[in-house]
């Protein structure tokens, strides 16, 4: 079977790190990474525990996919409880470490407990060492990567850190690995700073074996033959998932200045024509793409900053390539804070990538931060003499190093948008759901997105359900319940096997379960799957609720309820919540207030 | 016709698909740390570039083999390593200047690319063509090409 069958239990308080059986009955009933974690969350912690405390269980979950030849089978997740919502925090990302953590023998890793001092973990098949990080605790990704790889004289070790971000406890810091991609979302990062621990390194020789190898293969070959003909999956190769911003843009949902317009008259200097233009320099900011751990859809973006440019003029550390602009970085630090730089927004990236942070949550706060400036409820002498008005790349690139520096107004956009806003006596601005910032699309312009972003179990999140097609069909709130639970449903089951929910581009859900059925033992159905995604999703609501909220946090800011779109295809609409929701509770088998009622947990047997 | 790896590292993406078909085509699991082929990153993935043994015609590893446990298969013009011989003296991995030939501490015998019998599955996985099998004679053939349609040869009065 494809489990290695053990997790690491890596005690930090006591400074123990032992292996133990994989719990299959959990397994079984929860496929892996996403669910799985989640599960083991729940069996390891109290919900009310303090997400910045040392009762806090920080998880990085592998799925059964991970280490497979399936495409895109490097993705892992990382579960704790999140200090930015309070409630369940589910982050996943992909690069190469979530297979080699698998490939040393662990399924799951799971982190108790708070180091005396600043620790690393390094884990290499058997020989798990909780080492000193003395002399890296204060310094960058990028810096922690290297210095651990030379001093293991291991350049194959595959390593999970995080900045000064996720050290100084700015609340939406990611945790980063393969120096940029991350498991960026929920505060994370700022879990495992917490704890005390800067990193986790892991190299493996233990290699993964599927159950029937024969029907694998097989079951291989269909699968990467369908994704690469795929139209999606070719739109996906060629520009990423930075299109969608010139589509968004043309629907009139692609929030502008803090939310407040849906249309952004800088576009052309934020969409993919902007990466790959020559300036004046005859610099072009697009260089190549790149792939995560198994992946044959490659959708990273590499790209590199014109040297001559204001943000590394006299910095050669920043004149090498790294990680580019995807659609939501391309929105966090362009449209939602009016910056048009295209190479301003890709400095801002690598901040977000060198010391840790999430870089929608760091944008949505900024712009924020920006709304209240132009109110004159924020001053230039709170601002540290930067001008926070929209549309100042400066203070958009300033800002980004100095959150993740923990200097001067960086500390106070440290705490999120809600936290800010509210400190500063005014909350409905705040840009989000459950304490997490909105991703890049305007919840009037896609009404089922509105409600999956009120009722996804970790904030604000765009991922977590699938509805495009029909909020494209019409805007309203008419017919979406429906397929917003079922894609929830469906999106669960496909994050918890360890592949990329953008295999989507070309798979149906057969797809996903025919790879599943070859790699592990007993009958692996579509209904089986999907149950399990509905268990999933139900558990994550039951450690919510045990973390104090109720169906009163289901509910989006009074921007997108209140004040009409002002342009574009939802022009004069809201969004409509109150008819969507008491639709999507009774789908959900969930009482008027949003309790998951008796019958619903019997019959997913929780 | 003889048949060579031809690697284009300008489209690897780095998926690392070639080491795990290589580790489950001679393992029969995935495992990237026992693959015959790796892939290389470098300036935060802007280069990744697969390497793996060449099979040189003067090979140095059969050279320096003192049991003779390196054999080229003339079919396909790999260098093999015969199992049941080799005793994992590892001198072959000092002699090879290329570093393509590495010792498996699990079974106490070295490992080195084999073409897999003239069927290699580094090239059969790779998604985007970065590792082709081609004519070993040819392998130039692609960029000679690309420089020959650089050639502009149209008269003056045409341009």
């Amino acid at each position: 079977m494809s489990w290695q069958g053990q997790i690491l239990r890596v005690n930090l308080t006591k400074g123990t790190a032992v292996a133990e059986p994989l719990n299959m009955e959990w397994a079984n009933a929860y496929i892996g990474e996403r669910g799985l974690g989640t599960k083991y969350l729940m069996e390891n912690m109290d919900p009310k525990a303090d997400a910045m405390g040392p009762d806090n269980v920080l998880i990085f979950a592998t799925g059964p996919l991970n280490g497979t030849m399936a495409s895109t089978s490097g993705r892992y997740a990382v579960i704790c409880k999140s200090p930015l919502t309070d409630g369940i925090g589910d982050s996943n990302s992909g690069g190469k470490f979530g297979a080699f953590l698998k490939y040393a023998g662990y399924d799951l890793l799971l982190v108790e407990g708070k180091a005396a001092k600043p620790v690393y973990l390094h884990i290499n098949d058997d020989n798990v060492e909780i080492l000193p990080a003395d002399d890296i605790w204060g310094t960058t990704v990028w810096n922690t990567e290297e210095w651990i790889k030379a001093k293991h004289q291991n350049p194959q070790l595959r390593i999970a850190s995080i900045g000064q971000a996720g050290e100084n406890g700015v609340l939406f810091s990611a945790v980063v690995n393969d120096l940029h991609r991350a498991a960026g979302r929920c505060g994370v990062g700022a879990v495992m700073g917490s704890k005390n621990l800067k990193a986790v390194a892991a190299y493996g020789t233990k290699g993964v074996t599927v159950d029937d190898p024969k029907k694998f293969m097989e079951v291989v070959k269909a699968t990467h033959a369908k994704l690469a003909e795929s139209g999606g999956r070719q739109e996906l190769t060629e520009g990423g998932t930075h299109p969608m911003i010139d589509m968004m843009q043309e629907w009139g949902g692609l929030p502008t200045n803090n939310f407040k317009e849906v249309q952004f008259k800088g576009i052309d200097g934020v969409n993919p024509a902007a990466t790959t233009t020559p300036n004046e320099n005859g610099h072009t900011n697009l260089i190549t793409n790149k792939a995560c751990f198994g992946c044959t859809i490659a959708c990273g973006r590499i790209s590199h900053i014109d040297p001559e440019h204001f943000t590394i003029k006299n910095r050669p550390e920043y004149m090498h390539a790294s990680g580019g602009l995807e659609y939501e970085t391309a929105f966090a630090f362009g449209p939602v804070v009016g910056v048009d730089d295209v190479d301003a927004l890709t400095f801002a990236n690598y901040m977000m990538n060198e010391h840790g942070m999430d870089p929608i949550s760091f944008g949505v706060t900024l712009a924020a931060a920006m709304e209240l400036y132009e109110m004159g409820v924020l001053t230039k002498e709170q601002t540290d003499g930067i001008e926070l008005k929209f549309g100042n790349a400066e203070a958009l690139t300033v800002m980004a190093e100095k959150t993740g520096k923990g200097e001067g107004f960086g500390k106070e956009l440290a705490l999120g948008s809600k936290r800010l806003t509210a400190k500063y006596g005014h909350p409905d601005l705040f840009m989000g759901v459950r304490g997490m910032e909105f991703a890049g699309y305007d919840s009037r312009a896609l009404q089922g997105m509105g409600l999956g972003y009120a009722t996804s179990n970790r904030g604000a999140c765009h991922l977590k359900h699938d509805v495009f097609g029909p909020d494209m069909e019409d805007v309203s709130g008419k017919g979406k319940a429906q397929p917003v639970k079922e894609s929830q449903d469906m999106v669960s089951m496909i994050d918890s096997t360890g592949l990329c929910l953008f295999t989507t581009s070309g798979w149906g859900p057969e797809d996903f379960v025919a790879q599943l059925d070859a790699a592990l033992p007993g009958e692996w159905t579509l209904e089986r799957c999907v149950e399990s995604g509905e268990r999933t999703w139900t558990l994550e609501r039951m450690f919510n609720q045990g973390a104090g909220q109720t169906g009163a946090d289901d509910t989006l800011p009074k921007r997108m309820l209140e004040e009409p779109a002002p342009s574009g295809n939802a022009e004069g609409k809201v969004n409509e919540l109150s008819v969507m929701l008491p639709e999507y509770y009774k789908l959900r088998g969930w009482t008027e207030d949003g309790k998951p009622s008796n019958e619903t947990l019997a019959r997913l047997g929780l | 016709m003889q048949k060579s790896l031809l690697i284009d590292a300008d489209k690897c993406t780095s998926c690392l698909q070639c080491e795990m078909a290589c580790s489950f085509e001679h393992e029969g699991t995935f495992n990237p740390a026992r693959s015959r082929i790796k892939i290389f990153e470098f300036e935060h993935g802007k280069r990744s570039v697969p390497y793996t043994c060449t099979q040189c015609a003067e090979a140095w590893c059969l050279h320096a083999c003192p049991v003779e446990a390196l054999v080229r298969n003339k079919e396909t013009g790999a260098v093999e390593v015969k199992d049941d011989i080799c005793v994992g003296c590892k001198v072959c991995t000092i002699a090879c200047p290329f570093g393509t030939v590495n010792y498996n501490p699990d079974t106490g015998k070295v490992i080195k690319c084999d073409l897999c019998d003239g069927d290699p599955q580094c090239a059969e996985a790779c998604p985007t063509d970065a590792i082709v099998y081609v004519d070993a004679a040819w392998t130039g053939l692609d960029r000679m090409q690309q420089w020959a349609a650089e050639t502009d040869n149209k008269p003056m009065a045409n341009a």
